[in-house]
């Protein structure tokens, strides 16, 4: 059986699951040190445990590391070596951070010659002294932790590696991070997120440690797993090295999650809460990713958060009857207290689907009264902003199955613009617990290649190559394994005709009995 | 005269986005470069054309290269060693420098090196807009010579292109030294006299993009109709409103090419449209008849934020408008048209101006 566990910034959830069955589901509240929370869920939820089951994996998905980021806290002393001199000196690592993000991790920045061109060329030789010069700087500020990028490392990584070899030689106290282990092109992103993975290594290393500990101090022997930013999973020892892949991953688990329990592996998800309504696609059972970079706690990064709509409706939302207006006004968490069929003074989206019948709620003799004609015509817009945000987020004309999740999708009807089916999955509170339990292990690989010397086909077969290799030393079963994506963009303005291919490749977890999947 | 400060940047990259007409680049490296530059040399003297000394010597700067290696390998200071091995060659000091290019991020690359180099930039350009070759300037359309040109890349090597018989020679030799240099390079030709920047270059384009980006800006800040605020500060009409349907794109000999297909919301309901691209928008069909054809701009920009929207942005969903603006003059003249006229892109269409 799996455990999978989401700790939100108010709740930990916690499921338990059998195969393709949800056993058991619990909420708690999240604690400041996290593992308590963990444990007080655990201890819950497993003593509903089958007699003879067993825990096999317990998966976690966080958003620790996402807010340490955010209150600036709990960030160890940093550097960035950027091998890249004489090139892109205008802009030097931390050029686009927020001041007082980069005074939080000391901001220490070194250029050095190094680095490669487009096509795998030297820029400059590795400088072998330089790179001794700023390693024995960075002891004399206290920097704790390392980043290591160079021009057009996910082409050749050479240099980063022989400078990451040098700095643990030079000062084995220092973590290391080096930025091509995060893949794509694009210098600044991948570098400012090879710097945050830098600054959050300490925290991760603390947290997670605790968290394995706590699970055997509950009597658990499983391994721990956490997810990742594209819905896949890393082990313990992945994750502490790499904890900057957790930061988007809050997405990620709900819409999973909610595909899981829908069983829809291409169509929308329409999450609808208290103040906001989240729409986003499902591409083979994982969000579509959306095409521009994420900003994370102000800082640009090459990972890709999941392609969602967001449109402040939710069922707290305030309705005016005349004239018309709804929302963008929620009174939120309120609800209980301010909805009129809970006996409060304000009118919202919840009062109006307990008048029309579509909702059970409260007390409906307190809305008895309200006018037909306001009821219908709240409804007509409420129903047309939810399919205008589907059809924003959808990939072609055609109808598809549509989830509702989340407790205010009692405001739409069963009957959706552009959706073949609309499905209300149960159990859709605890959607980011599940979605980290049924997440499986994947590996993604960038390159670009010239199509000079190979015809497309091998570009992409020896991609896909390294991305089944990639999946297979994060722990996936190699029998499962399948190409999820393959997104090719040729480059334009360069006459040799290059292009540069992305794989992921994901399969189950080697060595589980039962799949979730 | 006016000063590009840190505070304009922001605004001349929105709108050289919209004037960009869908390609020319994502200006966000280009802004940060800027930024830096001003930061550590001070802001940037922008004249006018009739601001010009009589004897001004202009040196036309731009970037050369992929945008999709400009993103790994950051452009340093190579707009600045391009100048300076131009002066070099022909013995003269620039006095001034200007955009080849208003539309995307090479509006920035002239006012990075300026800034470094203590010169003013010149409010005008060679496009008005954004265009995918080289040879499509206002300034060899009218009798500049493209040679010589420099090319610099951020090593310290330079190139200087003494002479060809023509521009299209002139793009063909530099892009081979630029895939050498490591695909970012930028270049640099030979000075100009004030006599054929006031004749030969778009006026008043820097100032046109900051306007337009301080209009989109404030429109968003007082909740108006940025499309509205668009439209007040540049003269031209929407063509269309709706949703994108279809993207479909090929990439041939280095080209971004495609076609954007858009059904139409609101005033359009039950019409749609159909641009083609190579780069830059350049027909547009409106129910199949043309609506608006290069060199007149076609830009595409977000209906909710007036964001402009790059092709490589497009996909199934958006909510555009699309913005019909009329070509600046000197494209419209024969001579004009012969290098960027439907024609000159392999479109079997004529001309016809669009009527604002």
């Amino acid at each position: 059986m799996l455990v999978g566990v989401d700790v939100g910034g108010t709740n930990t959830d916690a499921v338990l699951m059998d195969g393709p069955r949800l056993i058991n589901a619990v909420k708690l509240p999240t604690t400041p040190d996290v593992t308590t929370g963990i444990v007080d869920a655990m201890r819950e939820l497993l003593a509903e445990l089958p007699a003879g089951a067993r825990a096999d994996a317990v998966m976690v998905g966080t958003t620790h590391f996402t807010n340490a980021l955010l209150e600036r806290r709990e960030l160890a002393p940093t550097a960035v070596l950027r091998l890249c001199l004489p090139a892109t000196q205008l802009l030097p690592p931390l050029v686009d951070w927020p001041d007082d993000l980069r005074d939080a991790i000391g901001g220490f920045t070194y250029m050095v010659g190094g680095g490669h061109e487009f096509d795998g060329r030297e820029i400059s030789p590795l400088d072998r002294g330089e790179i001794r010069r700023a390693v024995a700087d960075m002891r004399r500020q206290g920097v704790r932790s390392v980043a290591v990028s160079g021009v057009f490392s996910p082409v050749n990584g050479e240099h980063e590696s022989a400078a990451a070899a040098m700095v643990r030689e030079e000062a084995p106290d220092l973590r290391v991070c080096v930025s091509h282990e995060n893949g794509r092109t694009g210098l600044l992103e991948r570098e400012n997120a090879a710097t945050l993975n830098a600054a959050l290594g300490e925290l991760a290393q603390r947290t997670i440690r605790g968290i394995e500990r706590a699970i055997e101090e509950l009597g658990v022997d499983a391994p721990l797993y956490l997810s990742q930013n594209d819905g896949t999973l890393m082990d313990a020892d992945f994750a502490s090295n790499f904890p900057v892949l957790t930061i988007a991953s809050g997405p990620t688990n709900s819409m999973r999650g909610a595909a899981w329990l829908s069983g829809i592996r291409d169509g929308i998800v329409v999450d609808v809460g208290g103040t906001s309504t989240d729409v986003g696609a499902l591409v083979n059972g994982f969000p579509r990713e959306a095409a521009v970079a994420v900003e994370m706690a102000g800082v640009r990064t090459n990972f890709r958060m999941p392609d969602t709509v967001s449109i402040p409706l939710g069922g707290g939302t305030v309705v005016e009857s005349d004239p018309l207006r709804i929302g963008p006004e929620s009174v939120g968490y309120r609800l209980l207290e301010s909805g009129l069929v809970f006996g409060g003074g304000t009118l919202t989206t919840t009062d109006v689907a307990v008048a029309s019948g579509r909702a059970q709620l409260g007390d409906p003799q307190l809305v008895a009264g309200m006018d037909a004609s306001v009821v219908r015509r709240v409804n007509t817009e409420i129903q047309r902003r939810v399919e205008t945000a589907i059809d924003r987020v959808k990939l072609s004309r055609d109808d598809v199955p549509v989830a509702l999740v989340g407790g205010g999708s009692i405001l739409l009807g069963d009957e959706l613009a552009g959706a073949s089916e609309v499905l209300r999955p149960e159990n859709s509170g605890v959607a980011n617990a599940i979605g980290a339990a049924i997440a499986q292990v994947g590996g993604q690989v960038e390159r670009v290649y010239s199509l000079e010397g190979m015809g497309r086909e091998q570009a992409i077969a020896d991609c896909s190559a390294a991305a089944v290799a990639r999946a297979v030393s994060a722990g996936a079963d190699p029998a499962t394994i399948e190409v999820v994506e393959i997104d090719e963009v040729p480059l334009t303005y360069v006459p040799s005709n290059a292009t540069r291919v992305r794989v992921k490749a994901v399969g189950d977890l080697a060595g589980l009995g039962g799949s979730a999947r | 005269m006016w000063q590009a400060t840190e505070n304009e940047l922001e605004s001349i990259a929105i709108g050289a986005g919209i004037l960009g007409t869908g390609g020319g680049g994502n200006p966000y490296i280009g802004q940060l470069r800027a930024r830096q530059a001003i930061r550590r040399w001070g802001p940037v003297d922008v004249l006018a054309p009739d601001e010009l000394p009589e004897d001004a010597r202009v040196v036309c700067v731009g970037g050369i290269g992929a945008p999709t290696v400009g993103i790994e390998k950051v452009r340093d200071l190579q707009s600045y060693h391009a100048l300076r091995a131009i002066e070099d060659f022909t013995g003269e000091q620039a006095t001034a420098l200007i955009s080849n290019e208003i539309g995307g991020s090479n509006s920035m690359e002239p006012l990075i090196a300026a800034a470094m180099a203590g010169l003013p930039v010149v409010d005008a350009d060679g496009m008005g807009r954004a265009f995918p070759e080289f040879q499509m300037k206002t300034f060899f359309v009218y009798g500049v010579p493209c040679c010589p040109m420099a090319v610099a890349d951020e090593k310290g090597n330079s190139v200087v292109i003494r002479e060809t018989i023509d521009p299209r020679w002139a793009e063909r030799l530099a892009r081979s030294v630029t895939i050498q240099m490591g695909c970012v390079a930028c270049y640099a030709v030979a000075p100009m006299s004030t006599e054929q920047v006031r004749r030969t270059a778009v006026p008043l384009t820097l100032s046109l993009a900051r306007d337009l980006g301080d209009a989109v800006k404030s429109a968003r800040q007082h909740g108006d109709d940025p499309l509205d605020a668009i439209l007040s500060v540049c003269p031209g009409r929407v063509l269309f409103s709706g949703k994108v349907v279809d993207v479909e794109r090929r990439t041939t000999a280095g080209f971004a090419r495609g076609v954007l297909t858009i059904d139409g919301l609101d005033a359009n309901a039950g019409e749609r449209m159909v641009i083609e691209f190579q780069n830059e928008n350049l027909v547009a069909r409106h129910d199949g008849a043309i609506a608006c054809v290069v060199p007149d701009l076609i830009c595409a920009v977000a209906t909710d934020l007036g964001e402009p929207v790059t092709t490589e942005l497009m996909r199934y969903g958006l909510r555009v408008t699309i913005l019909g603006f009329p070509a600046p003059e000197l494209w419209t003249r024969p001579e004009g048209l012969a290098v960027a006229g439907p024609h000159a892109f392999g479109y079997d269409v004529d001309y016809t101006p669009l009527v604002v």
